[in-house]
């Protein structure tokens, strides 16, 4: 116990070099722990946009829809399908679409646009699409009216309670054309499908496309989206060949890839910043071993055993470290949290360039406790790796050699 | 009864071994009784802090051996001889070497935690050091409260916190005034005096030297003289 007194004492002999290391990892968990939660924060709001909000986590089509994205690859809607993804465990809801291309006019002006045929209210409890709504009001099934995407709003110049043409092909060559009032507005936080987008009832869709009670594709809503490849691979055994089980992953590789990417080069920033501390932590240790050479010599003279010594320096290493992370992950808490509720955003060109990507340049932070107790289990780790540094010397210690002045 | 306390036997310490080598320590024969208040005197670079390292076992001579209070410390590993150390030997230094976070009384403590002495035994020995060493009052002051000479007597009592069979102190009037140095032979003389402390210093000051019982003098590693006093001032 004394020895941890007196290792608490030490600290305090050179505050102001205790005080400036103590600050390098203060300043190095908060920048480190804002940098992880930014990170997950940002390719969490990036899978929540696009996934989220259109994909879904998983989707069923028939076998060989992906390659071909044809009307014509659609199914029929199938109760037993139904049942059987239903009795997956981790499945906790599934909405039918019928998806399919339609360019869409008003007066003079017309735009290619993506149709989504849904079912508003199974819909509904998987992307929560009600609370994309910016105008007028969201589907029901018998409805005969149109959700247009704000950006493709804007294109046609177009109005709530105005009326579109959808003019495109149907199921099986037919032509497929109808007038459709516009009932509301989204606003999808992918600026590409914020472009292009409408939303229309299923029956309604399946009408306009003369594909009677046919859908391209069931989404999937999970309980627990960790293990998307079990999930996908059990859900294949289940439905058989004849259909298509498919992952965020697979059907949006470019996503996938982006948060790879990014995540390679997050973790060297991350790799830089540890290298930061780790010289900060090292340098202060060099001087103070420097600074004590004399004192260390002296206490293995006067019979202080070596690993006493070791662990004295142990402790102060351990202390110096331990209340810079505890006050780094407290002060990063609020940061944090603030961040995530009033996220960076960023305007004009720099927005134009993650929205040439198909990204909203919308920055949120990740309040999962990992990042700050992660953060904080590395900068200890590194801490504790580095505190081996005065043990070594220590063992290496020779009084005579560490006295002479 | 053998009042033997430090007995070494043709010890050399040789440095630049490979080269062209420099006795530190040549050839050097001591014996120390206990009760002894012996000056180890010689120029710079005479070896006697040298002598004192070997003797103290922080460092190993590479011929003769040491023997102190009949244990052969020479055989002994590095751990075995900081164990030993802390049992047998009371260092005091030059320049105090206090442990500037902690006051004097800690620092007295503390050779004595490292001992493993329980709390009450430690509180009534320091007690009984401050008495001794007249710095009562100053129990809870940081040694950078302390006059020099004041750290110093702080040091003798460290020294004696541990019970040693004997002292050795490396120029330990060097950094002080005349009063302090005074001071601090009288403490020092004392003890011998009265509660037969064997103590042996290096050094280079003449006040020190007159109060020695005997004066050991080194040339070259070399002992050229050993003198035992008759009448010494009191």
């Amino acid at each position: 116990m004394w020895i941890v007194q007196l290792a608490w004492k030490n600290l305090w002999r050179n505050a102001n070099r205790t005080m400036i290391t103590m600050a390098a990892i203060f300043f190095a968990v908060l920048l480190s722990i804002l940098m992880s939660s930014l990170k997950t924060g940002i390719f969490d709001n990036l899978i929540k946009d696009m996934v989220g909000y259109y994909s879904g986590y998983i989707q069923v089509h028939q076998a060989g829809y992906w390659e071909e994205q044809l009307l014509d690859n659609c199914f029929e809607e199938n109760s037993e399908i139904q049942r059987k993804i239903r009795s997956h465990s981790q499945v906790r809801e599934i909405s039918p679409r019928l998806e399919s291309f339609a360019l869409a006019s008003t007066g003079e002006l017309s735009k290619g646009c993506l149709v989504l045929g849904i079912n508003p209210v199974q819909e509904q409890s998987i992307t929560h699409l009600s609370e994309k709504i910016v105008k007028g009001r969201y589907l029901s099934s018998n409805d005969l009216g149109i959700l247009v995407s704000e950006g493709l709003l804007k294109r046609l110049k177009s109005y709530v309670g105005d009326t579109l043409v959808l003019f495109g092909q149907g199921y099986h060559g037919s032509t497929a054309a109808g007038k459709y009032p516009i009932q509301g507005v989204i606003q999808l936080g992918s600026p590409e499908l914020n472009d292009k987008t409408i939303v229309m009832p299923l029956a309604l869709t399946q009408d306009l496309y003369s594909a009677t009670n046919m859908i391209t594709s069931y989404v999937l809503s999970l309980q627990d989206t960790d293990d998307l490849m079990a999930i996908q691979s059990s859900l294949e055994k289940k439905l058989g060949k004849a259909y298509e089980v498919m992952t965020w992953q697979e059907m949006m590789p470019d996503i996938k890839q982006h948060i790879e990417t990014d995540s390679a080069n997050m973790k060297y920033v991350q790799a830089f910043l540890y290298l930061l501390i780790s010289f900060g932590i090292f340098g202060t240790l060099l001087i103070m071993m420097a600074e004590r050479r004399y004192e260390l010599g002296m206490l293995v003279a006067i019979g202080m055993k070596k690993s006493k010594l070791s662990l004295l320096l142990l402790f102060e290493s351990l202390f110096t470290v331990i209340v810079a992370c505890i006050l780094g992950i407290l002060a990063s808490i609020p940061v944090v949290y603030y961040l995530h509720k009033y996220p960076i955003r960023i305007y004009g060109e720099g927005a134009k360039a993650y929205e040439r990507f198909g990204f909203e340049a919308v920055f949120p932070t990740s309040t999962d406790y990992h990042h700050f107790v992660n953060q904080g289990i590395a900068v200890l780790l590194i801490g504790l790796i580095l505190s081996m540094y005065p043990v070594i010397k220590i063992i290496h210690l020779n009084p005579v050699d560490s006295m002479k002045k | 009864m053998d009042n033997t306390v430090i007995d070494a036997h043709n010890i050399s310490k040789i440095y630049n071994k490979d080269n062209i080598p420099v006795y530190a320590v040549n050839n050097v024969h001591l014996h120390v009784e206990k009760g002894e208040f012996t000056a180890l005197v010689g120029p710079s670079g005479s070896g006697k802090t040298t002598l004192l390292n070997l003797i103290g076992g922080l460092d190993l001579p590479d011929e003769g051996n040491i023997t102190i209070n009949g244990k052969d410390i020479t055989q002994m590993s590095p751990s075995e001889l900081i164990d030993f150390r802390l049992k047998n030997i009371g260092f005091v230094f030059q320049s105090f070497n206090l442990i500037p976070v902690l006051t004097a009384k800690e620092n007295v403590e503390f050779i004595m935690q490292l001992q493993g002495i329980e709390l009450k035994k430690r509180e009534q020995r320091i007690y009984a050091l401050f008495e001794q060493i007249g710095l009562s009052d100053k129990l809870d002051s940081r040694p950078s409260q302390l006059s020099g000479g004041q750290q110093q007597r702080v040091a003798v009592a460290r020294a004696l916190a541990s019970k040693p069979k004997f002292i050795l102190a490396d120029e330990p009037t060097a950094n002080l005034d005349t009063q302090s140095a005074n001071n601090l032979l009288d403490i020092m003389y004392k003890l011998n005096q009265e509660e037969h402390m064997t103590f042996l210093f290096s050094t280079h000051d003449q006040r020190v030297i007159d109060r020695a019982k005997r004066v050991i003098t080194l040339v070259d590693g070399r002992i050229v003289s050993d003198t035992a006093k008759q009448n010494l001032p009191a």
